[in-house]
């Protein structure tokens, strides 16, 4: 086999369209908070690039991805730093013309972005040193394993199969991380919300999003890296990523509106954090189909991302949970929504090695397979994330104090304030 | 002697200043403000969470001035700052004991 430039030039753009979304989710983040919260909580999103990227070349890979164990479970333990893999090509349940380094790559990013979005769940109140070793933690027994059961297709010699995921080995449909990125953060989310509780206030004073244009900014930013996160899973520069990109395009743009018309309807106003969250609501809802759908399907499963998930953050108050920033709303909602539609709109017709759903004569079997693989990873990454989240709780404290939390995590945890306010507050220089 | 005091609509300043200054007023402080009089505050809505927003901003304009011509002060900011809608704001003047320039140290109406 001799390397295609073609797809690899692309893997290499799409591994840098998706590092991008992680500080694009930062700013999303950021946008949401107040102003004495919004530097901690853009350094959870960048702590997660610092922390997985290592984690990843030690043992992260291998632990996903590798095959040596023959496991459905887990890929191998190896710690392996990547060096000895420099010329190989990418094989995943078949060759890819690609070298292995650059799918690895373009993988890593996907673990950094998943625990980053967890931090949206607990913004405002998380010890930054606690969530630096929780998503050492939770990438190791959460992401890594996930990862393989979902993504890991096997080393493929022959017709021999070595060291597939099990979900993946089942036919789980779920192109770009449905499950094992938006459902497996989306639950973990619901898990951190619980243990670190609600913020001083909650419910009683304002915490209006200091910044809308940062979370324009940021939605930008995540729609244009959703290309690579979604037409680079397609793993070459072929029909198959331009269906997934095509798709990503309308349904970003379906959901967007939909949520839009919600608020429009309820509340009269259609606003920017409407439209901000509903193209993100669509992104999450079409990464896992975006290459087993037609694009109109894609349009029908955007516009109902966006009205699922703008009813969808109201539970919170329901169920007297401070999710801060919405993370189970848009991504725990939008990923299985977005996973159990491909049960009803798969179609073989657009991408062979895809299977026909419900709408498409397929029968309900496509969609039992998505609605246990949706479960299975909800129901292990919640759990898991309880466990290791009330572990740090009880060990090193996940929630700072109260007078730090009032005062503003910025200063206490980092020593900065991310705005001058007034001139009169300058002060000297200690040398 | 009168400290007057003008609570403004933001957008309003600039009318407000150039009609004092044709007006012969020599100078003036103007600081930003927020508060709430009859017209309430606003309800503002993120993914559909209600907030009231109960402090609205506002101008705070404030002169000295001779006691004869506070009134004809307050007269120009009246004219001048009203838009007919709830809140335009208020104008109030009180007497003042003693005024100082600083670089000069003049006393009382030479320092105004």
């Amino acid at each position: 086999m001799v390397i295609n430039s073609g797809d690899t030039a692309w893997m290499l753009a799409s591994t840098g369209l998706v590092l991008l979304m992680t500080p694009g989710l930062a700013f999303f983040y950021g946008g949401m908070v107040r102003t004495k919260s919004v530097l901690n909580m853009m350094m959870m999103s960048m702590i997660s690039m610092g922390v997985v990227s290592v984690l990843w070349v030690i043992y992260g890979f291998e632990l996903a991805f590798g095959y040596k164990a023959d496991s459905p479970w887990y890929g191998s333990f190896s710690f392996s730093g990547l060096g000895g893999v420099v010329d190989d090509f990418t094989n995943n349940g078949g060759l890819y013309p690609i070298p292995v380094l650059v799918f690895a790559a373009f993988q890593l990013m996907f673990a950094i972005i998943t625990p980053a979005i967890i931090s949206g769940a607990i913004a405002d109140r998380a010890k930054f040193t606690s969530w630096a070793v929780f998503v050492a933690i939770w990438s190791t027994l959460v992401y890594f394993p996930v990862a393989h059961w979902v993504f890991a297709f096997g080393n493929k010699v022959g017709d021999t199969v070595t060291g597939a995921g099990f979900l993946a080995r089942q036919g789980l449909e779920d192109f770009a991380g449905g499950t094992a990125v938006h459902i497996n953060a989306g639950a973990a989310a619901l898990a951190l919300a619980i243990v670190l509780g609600k913020r001083v206030g909650w419910r009683k004073e304002s915490m209006r999003p200091h910044s809308l244009p940062l979370v324009m900014l940021g939605s930008g930013l995540l729609w244009f890296g959703w290309f690579g996160f979604n037409a680079g899973s397609a793993l070459a520069a072929n029909g198959v990523a331009a269906l997934a990109l095509m798709n990503t395009q309308v349904a970003a743009a379906a959901a967007l509106a939909g949520w839009l018309l919600v608020e429009k309807i309820r509340q009269g106003h259609p606003t920017s954090l409407g439209a901000a969250s509903g193209a993100v609501a669509g992104l999450v809802a079409i990464t896992p189909a975006c290459a087993f759908v037609a694009p109109w399907a894609a349009v029908v499963i955007g516009l109902l991302a966006g009205v699922l998930c703008s009813l969808a953050t109201g539970l919170k108050y329901r169920f007297n949970l401070d999710d801060s920033l919405d993370v189970v709303g848009v991504h725990l909602i939008a990923g299985i929504w977005g996973s159990v539609a491909i049960g009803f709109f798969g179609a073989s017709s657009v991408n062979s090695v895809g299977v026909d759903g419900l709408l498409y004569g397929g029968g309900a079997a496509l969609l039992g397979k998505q609605a246990f693989g949706v479960a299975f990873v909800a129901a292990y990454s919640f759990i898991a994330t309880l466990i290791i989240g009330y572990a740090i709780e009880k060990t090193i404290g996940f929630r700072v104090k109260r007078d730090v939390e009032v005062a503003g995590i910025d200063l206490n945890e980092h020593a900065e304030t991310a705005y001058e306010m007034t001139s009169s507050s300058r002060g000297g220089v200690i040398l | 002697m009168k400290l007057i005091t003008a609570i403004l609509k933001p957008h309003k300043l600039e009318d407000v200043k150039n009609a004092l200054q044709e007006h012969g007023v020599k100078g003036m402080t103007v600081s930003e403000a927020s508060g709430f009089g009859r017209q309430k505050g606003h309800t503002e809505v993120y993914r559909g969470a209600e907030y009231t927003v109960d402090l609205v901003p506002k101008i705070r304009l404030e002169i000295l001035a001779e006691s004869k011509d506070a009134q004809a002060i307050i007269d120009v900011i009246v004219a001048s700052a009203s838009t007919g809608s709830i809140g335009d704001g208020k104008v109030w003047a009180i007497p003042i004991e003693q005024v100082v320039r600083v670089r000069t140290g003049e006393q009382g109406s030479e320092a105004i």
